[in-house]
């Protein structure tokens, strides 16, 4: 059967969607171990990758290195995430989910507008650390796009390396299982969210500043952002970390599969559709095993 | 040293503890009977802040802790068993076990005694050490709720019926730990639906009727007559 | 249960409202004239939005896809029948937004709230991605221009509307749809959704089909918000996709919360609040939605009730 569209087309999408895929999973785990934990849907989480994003460009363009700029953006987004946590969110502990859905987007509309008044409505377009392409079939692939996979790669890695050992890994999950018995072993549950949602926020910002080069850095790029991983967290299943990160590849592979037949602001629907089919058929997650 | 004064707790809008004072002494095993539904869970949670008060006092060690977050009373040596035993499924064993044991100021070596004494309290828990919480039978599942209570090294326990559900086997089980604790100095305040056991380990026992103590006698004389036991519970 | 306040105060209060309302227009200079239109409708949509949120208990970041359905079926209508016809064009932009509410309707049954809330976020994204892609049909990003029907009776013959005589229709319709919404909500109709709100598995255990009281719901909210939709494209003569993204829900639900959920006046106050607001002060500061949306979050965490809820508490005491 012939498909009509070339294989090596299709190739360079696989790639592609793995590159996208990567950045989006660093965002959605994030937000799903924020949800997991204190059951928090963080509208403001797309606008946390785009503050790293501003906050890493104003660091390249101070002192020129893109590797500092990841870290310092991390560590800016992650206070100001812990403070917000500690300022907005922790009085809503306990309510109804829906206040703290309107407290993020509220939040987050107050990032959008604080950036559009700092930074200005143009995109800042960040230098690629690694320069330079290779033979992609017929394409030259830029080798950025590669590092910016492993790299993700590596932190998602990282995070999971860290829960599963040492002390403070299991006070996460123990929390996530059971705030309140974690809370009677004596682990400090207030701050254990403040500082799940510091990581979450630190993980958006490095998605931002890696997707800089790629895609530039504007005020309105959260929305989407925002979108994009509350669907993959869905898909995931929510609370699920392994969930998200297969989730958010198969998403972006989807997407950029559909690309090839459709324009890509449109193959965005691809991504909605997957999401209504997974709430209509396997509401708990894709890749989460059939609840009892 | 636990000292529960005219405590009043709601669940929203009903009215569950009507003025519960008890105390229970260092190294003092007592005992809360009742009925079901009476209150007696709810007065352990109101103690562990988990059901915080709207009026009277608990204090602890001359502190007042009336409201205080379960954590804090982790750390001043309350330790909570609830009824349902609230093991952490997706935790190993050992993982279970480490929420209570990684504490600030405990070296290595404390550490590792605290292990041993478990696991020797309880054999079977080092067998499963690193099987998930929820693949644990009942039994093995209330032996490792006390063994992570164990580790925060407490002055208090707080038991919640820890023999529901469990064979006569097990109960008898129960009973030599609530004795080798005793004999460690550590106090039980222990909440029961098996009368006998409660007599059998506790000094003095309270009975609890509607949300409020109602009597309150040693159990020496309980033992001796259950004609009061019969009247509250009608067992 | 959110109880009507007192009969003759209500009534008295509520009549001077709309003399007020209906003056208006004779007063005020024209952009004010404009602007109170505006917000009618806009309060109108904010109404439809609290029927799910105040009263049945679901949070819909969907009322965009509604609103922008019934704006872009009042185009169709003013665009493919000559001569524009405005009852024509509100039946177009009521269909639009019924079909998609009958969508959102099945979804409310089957998925618990933050799912049905994302639900709705994505049903709005997906209705603005083939608006805006869909450029023959829909204009795409620059939407579509049409011109304003006139008022037409029937046997009468059609009349222009003057920015005054659009301004009292849109009173009549809107406070038409007040009074009936308010029925609707005062009614065993609206005391059963107002349960379900409050808690939902009782209600169902108490022997109520949930599952139809909600669609029910979700298409009157939908169709309310479709009509506001409708009035819109006949006031302002464009159709666009702005409309459709879902930050517009956002902003929605914002009057919802700030003027008081679940009291449906309410959010026509915090629809006349916000819009006032930003008018007001994006003279002096351009980026006024920074300390309006400051303001938000502080009134979710310590008012959750909203201005109105937050008076009526104090009447109360």
């Amino acid at each position: 059967m012939s498909v009509g569209i070339p294989v090596d087309q299709i190739l360079v999408q696989t790639v592609n969607g793995l590159v996208n895929g990567m950045i989006l999973a660093l965002v959605a785990s994030g937000l799903t171990l924020i949800f997991g934990i204190m059951d928090v849907v963080n509208f403001a989480h797309g606008d946390l990758v785009m503050l790293g994003g501003f906050v890493g460009a104003g660091t390249i363009a101070a002192t020129g290195n893109f590797w500092i700029a990841l870290v310092v953006a991390a560590l800016v987004v992650a206070v100001f995430g812990a403070a917000l946590q500690i300022s907005t969110l922790r009085p809503l502990l306990g309510r109804d989910p829906l206040t703290t859905i309107l407290a993020t987007f509220g939040v987050s509309l107050v990032l959008q507008k604080y950036a559009l008044w700092q930074w200005g409505p143009s995109a800042r377009n960040l230098p690629e650390p690694i320069t330079g392409r290779f033979d992609l079939f017929y394409l030259q692939y830029p080798w950025y796009r590669v590092a910016t996979a492993l790299l993700a790669g590596i932190m998602i890695g990282a995070l999971w390396l860290f829960l599963k050992r040492g002390k403070y890994g299991i006070w996460i999950r123990a929390t996530t299982q059971d705030r309140v018995m974690a809370s009677a072993m004596g682990i400090p549950v207030p701050w254990v969210h403040t500082a799940v949602f510091a990581i979450g926020a630190a993980m958006a910002a490095a998605s931002g500043v890696l997707f800089g080069p790629l895609g530039g850095v504007t005020q309105t790029m959260g929305a989407d952002f925002t979108l994009r991983a509350f669907i993959v967290v869905v898909v995931g299943g929510m609370g699920n970390l392994g969930g998200s990160i297969l989730a958010a590849i198969f998403i972006s592979l989807l997407e950029a599969y559909a690309s090839l037949v459709v324009s890509p602001a449109q193959a965005v629907i691809v991504s909605f559709v997957a999401l209504i089919l997974t709430l209509l058929f396997r509401p708990t997650g894709l890749f989460v095993p059939t609840p009892k | 040293m636990l000292s529960l004064r005219d405590v009043h707790t709601y669940y929203g809008k009903s009215h569950i503890l009507h003025g519960v004072s008890l105390e229970v002494g260092p190294g003092e095993v007592v005992g809360l009977l009742g009925r079901n539904g009476v209150g007696k869970s709810t007065t352990l949670k109101s103690v562990m802040g988990l059901a915080p008060p709207a009026s009277g006092h608990v204090s602890f060690e001359g502190r007042d802790i009336t409201g205080l977050a379960p954590h804090h009373l982790a750390r001043l040596g309350i330790a909570w068993v609830p009824e349902d035993r609230r093991i952490f499924r997706l935790l190993s064993v050992m993982e279970n076990l480490r929420t209570g044991l990684d504490r600030t100021g405990v070296d290595d070596a404390r550490r590792a005694k605290l292990l041993d004494k478990v696991y020797a309290a309880f054999p079977v828990l080092r067998d499963r050490r690193d099987q998930a919480g929820g693949t644990l039978s009942g039994g093995e599942q209330q032996m490792l709720a006390i063994a992570r209570a164990m580790m925060l090294e407490p002055k208090i326990i707080l038991l919640d019926e820890p023999t529901e559900g469990l064979m006569p086997r097990m109960v008898s089980q129960i009973r030599e730990i609530v004795e080798v604790l005793h004999r460690e100095g550590v106090a039980i305040l222990l909440v029961e639906q098996n009368v006998a056991l409660t007599l059998a380990v506790s000094s003095r026992v309270y009975i609890m009727e509607k949300g409020v103590v109602r009597h309150q006698a040693p159990a020496a004389d309980l033992r001796a007559d259950q004609a009061v036991i019969h009247q509250y519970l009608g067992v | 249960m959110t109880r009507a306040p007192s009969h003759r105060g209500y009534w008295i209060g509520f009549a001077v409202v709309v003399t007020l309302l209906t003056i208006a227009p004779l007063v005020l200079p024209p952009f004010w004239r404009r602007f109170v239109t505006e917000i009618l409708i806009w309060g109108l949509l904010a109404m439809s939005s609290d029927i799910l949120i105040g009263y049945t208990g679901m949070v819909s970041f969907g009322h965009s896809a509604f609103f922008g359905l019934g704006m872009y079926g009042a185009a169709a209508a003013l665009l493919t029948v000559k001569p524009p016809n405005l009852w024509l064009a509100i039946v177009y932009g009521l269909v639009g937004a019924g079909a998609v509410a009958v969508f959102v309707a099945y979804f409310s049954t089957r998925l618990r709230e933050i799912y049905f809330g994302i639900t709705t976020l994505v049903f709005s994204q997906i209705f603005y991605v083939i608006i805006f892609t869909w450029t023959e049909v829909t204009g795409g990003e620059n939407g579509l221009t049409f011109g304003q029907p006139g008022l037409g009776l029937p046997g009468l013959g059609s009349v222009p509307f003057t920015p005054d005589l659009l301004h009292w229709f849109v009173l009549a319709v809107v406070t038409l749809s007040y009074l009936l919404l308010r029925r609707i909500t005062q009614s065993p109709f609206g005391m059963v959704l107002q349960s379900i709100r409050e808690n939902e598995p009782r209600t169902r255990a108490i022997g109520y089909a949930v599952e139809r009281y909600k669609i029910v719901a979700v298409m009157l909210s939908g169709l309310f918000a479709g009509l506001a939709g409708v009035l819109y494209a006949i006031q302002n003569k464009f159709a666009a996709p702005d409309f459709v993204f879902f930050l517009v829900s956002g902003e929605v639900v914002i009057f919802n919360v700030m003027g008081g959920i679940g009291t449906l006046v309410g959010p026509i106050a915090g629809a006349a609040f916000f819009l006032l607001v930003r008018e007001g002060l994006s003279r002096y500061f351009e980026y006024y939605l920074i300390p309006v949306g400051i303001i938000f979050v502080l009134m979710v965490i310590f008012l959750p009730q909203g201005f109105l809820g937050f008076l009526r508490r104090r009447l109360n005491q």
